[in-house]
């Protein structure tokens, strides 16, 4: 017999006999419905009470923001989709203020040592947010793979005001994760912190050390 | 040092606990760093669930994970199913030492000669570091309390945060001394420095191992906790990532997820959520520039399928490793994390590692504790655990006819002068007439009585008998 149909077996043939199945009760978490400012205030409230920064901009005025942000902690480089239209944007924009923009078009193989010693900053779109927790909703894909948002040490987030959830459970709901996931799913809420030493927050210890979400309205 | 008998860490004798409890007592540098960190996070958890109905939600807690446990077979197979069909290869262990050769053997397949390791408790209770290295396989710790820890040649002191019996200049010391870093107190440097000294073994790394949080059937998909960024690190950037997990971290749907990870944070660290919440369906897709292209589960029992044949003991397999209950812990607070030998300690330690180790190893386990209720109070999954203790007390004296012993090593605190009391004084107490004899006789001889009764009175006085039995002072009352 293998140990899967072991383990299996032991576990059908319960000497207790079946277990009853209790009923789950998800009203605790419904919430009051909320409009789309109070889950922005809330959303600012919660991530920076982590170390998050949050600039609320326009869809005019976050490249100018952007720049701003990028200048005064002297970024070299920013790490920017190739097919996204935030590249676009950025590429586009024909500013003189911006950093050296970078893509992530080959396989990371190919260039894993420059991603984490040389590329100081990178800008991702997001899936939406979650108010009460201060938390971002990233899939990754080829145009963003999953290193972006982890090894710059700066991570730039554009987040839909309009695509601002209340909670985990709206969100997963709302845009029906359950017909489907992708390889990898993430929600961050906040720069990579630890609380090891002694309990004392120190910030960046493997992920970027500040997340900025430029929220358009 | 938090370890009277150090050394080889993966050799303790969990029976010596009362000398290491002595040690641990006496030492004011575990008492002050264990105290600190506990008072901090009773206090976080507590604000976090502020605005919470906490009641209803750890309710629900654990009618969810009651309703997995009810569903465990068809739900572990319905996870194989999606994994499989997501592209993940899934393994089952039946114990620790079968899931250490599995992992070992995909390292093997692979050529792999360094491993880079996620937090992962499961991964302590197998010993698998230990196995990899014996077998030339280099296995680093990446979260830095457990890196901290594995610098020290030691084991995880708490379930969240390894490293809470050192304080920053022991942490200071320990890295100077194996790693070469300056001597300071700045946090913020310690950390900067093992960020780059980690940040060149994951680009190295052939493997990544993590645990998992939760396993979601529905959709094949493995959730990991963490803030550091380093289970992202690991889940990510080797070209081969093995998770492991014990069974009963399956559950049904996405949605359940979400009442779980508000209770798991909350409850670890009063936090409303982690930085990182890490979901993983499947290996890197042919069009995707990153990310592992293979993944692998590996599914342990280990002892779990035996715990879930009982309808009271099956309880222990709700937890969802938070460490709220050693938080709150009196004793955990006082002797710290080493004291208790065992990989998981503190109350949920006490309740699951009789059922790893046998009731003969652990028999001191389930009476390590004042059974002051603090731990079912604030078990985000309504464990009992208080109820635990005492059956598995009753177990290491092999309960009664009642209710039959039935973990492994049961009987072993069994004395035959004890039971042979106990026997006695159940056959008295059965007979009227003896009783009040008996009573009578010692109450009349009572200035016979030893002042001394064992180990009981070590901390306690004697209690004294009555001049008069119960039955005599009734009868006066009558007249």
């Amino acid at each position: 017999m293998t140990s899967r149909e072991a383990i299996l077996q032991r576990l059908r043939n319960r000497s207790g006999g079946e277990l009853g199945v209790p009923d789950c009760d998800f009203s605790v978490m419904k919430r009051a419905p909320s409009s789309i400012a109070e889950r922005i205030e809330r959303f600012e409230k919660t991530i920076e009470s982590v170390h998050g920064e949050v600039h609320r901009c326009t869809p005019q005025s976050w490249v100018a923001r952007l720049a701003e942000i990028l200048a005064s902690r002297g970024a070299r480089n920013l790490l920017v989709p190739a097919e996204h239209e935030i590249g676009h944007a950025l590429r586009d924009s024909g500013r003189g203020d911006l950093p050296e923009l970078l893509i992530y078009d080959e396989p990371i193989e190919s260039w894993q040592a420059h991603l984490f010693n040389e590329v100081d900053a990178s800008i991702t779109s997001t899936r939406g947010g979650i108010a009460e927790t201060g938390s971002l909703i990233l899939w990754p894909t080829r145009d963003e793979p999953r290193l972006m948002s982890l090894v710059p040490p700066i991570h730039i987030a554009m987040l839909e005001a309009s695509e601002l959830h209340a909670t985990l459970h709206d969100a997963m709901n709302a845009q029906n994760w359950a017909s489907g996931m992708p390889t990898n799913a993430l929600l961050i809420s906040g720069p990579s912190k630890t609380a090891d030493i002694e309990q004392t927050l120190a910030y960046g210890v493997h992920g970027p050390k500040e997340l900025i979400v430029l929220v358009i309205e | 040092m938090s370890r009277p008998n150090t050394g080889d860490p993966h050799h303790i004798d969990v029976k010596e606990f009362h000398p290491r409890a002595r040690a641990a007592i006496a030492d004011p540098r575990i008492r002050q760093n264990f105290r600190k960190a506990m008072d901090g996070l009773i206090t976080k958890r507590k604000d976090a669930f502020a605005e919470w109905d906490l009641e209803a939600l750890r309710d629900l807690g654990a009618n969810i994970r009651l309703r997995a446990l009810a569903n465990l077979p068809d739900l572990l197979e319905q996870l194989e199913q999606k994994l499989t069909e997501n592209g993940v290869k899934v393994h089952w262990a039946i114990d620790g030492d079968e899931a250490c050769r599995i992992v070992r053997d995909i390292c093997v397949a692979r050529n792999a000669k360094t491993v880079i390791k996620g937090k992962s408790m499961v991964s302590e209770e197998m010993e698998l570091n230990h196995y990899l290295e014996e077998r030339g396989i280099k296995a680093l710790e990446s979260d830095l309390g457990e890196y901290i820890v594995q610098l020290a040649g030691e084991t995880p002191s708490h379930i969240i945060m390894p490293a809470i019996h050192k304080n920053t200049g022991e942490i200071s010391e320990l890295m100077h001394e194996k790693t070469g870093t300056d001597l300071s107190n700045d946090v913020e440097y310690l950390t900067a420095s093992a960020r780059q000294q980690l940040r060149e073994k994951f680009m190295n790394a052939d493997v990544g191992v993590s645990g998992v949080n939760f396993a979601v059937a529905e959709t094949g998909t493995l959730c990991l906790v963490e803030n550091e960024g380093n289970g992202r690190m690991t889940t990510t950037v080797p070209p081969c990532h093995i998770a492991v997990t014990g069974i009963e971290k399956v559950v049904g749907s996405l949605n359940d997820v979400a009442p779980l990870l508000a209770l798991l944070t909350r409850s670890a660290t009063g936090q409303h959520i982690t930085t990182y919440f890490n979901m993983i369906s499947g290996p890197r897709k042919p069009e995707e520039l990153d990310g592992p292209e293979e993944v692998h589960l590996v599914l342990v029992d280990n002892g779990r399928s035996t715990i879930y044949q009982d309808d009271e003991l099956l309880d222990t397999l709700r937890c969802i490793r938070c460490g709220a209950c050693m938080n709150h812990c009196p004793v955990y607070t006082r002797v710290g994390g080493h004291a208790y030998g065992t990989t998981y300690p503190g109350p949920i330690g006490k309740i699951l590692m009789p059922h790893l180790i046998g009731l003969d190893e652990g028999r001191h386990l389930p009476t390590a504790s004042s059974l002051c209720g603090a731990c079912g109070e604030v078990c985000p999954v309504k464990i009992p655990i208080p109820d635990l203790l005492v059956r598995l007390r009753q177990e290491s004296v092999d309960g009664d006819k009642l209710n039959p012993a039935k973990v492994r090593g049961h009987g072993a605190k069994r004395g035959t002068l004890e039971a042979l009391v106990w026997k006695g004084w159940s056959w008295m107490h059965a007979r009227p007439g003896v009783y009040r004899f008996g009573t009578a006789v010692a109450a009349r001889l009572r200035m016979l009585q030893p002042g001394r009764l064992g180990g009981w009175t070590q901390y306690r006085t004697a209690p004294r008998l009555a001049a008069k039995t119960l039955h005599e002072r009734m009868k006066e009352r009558e007249q």
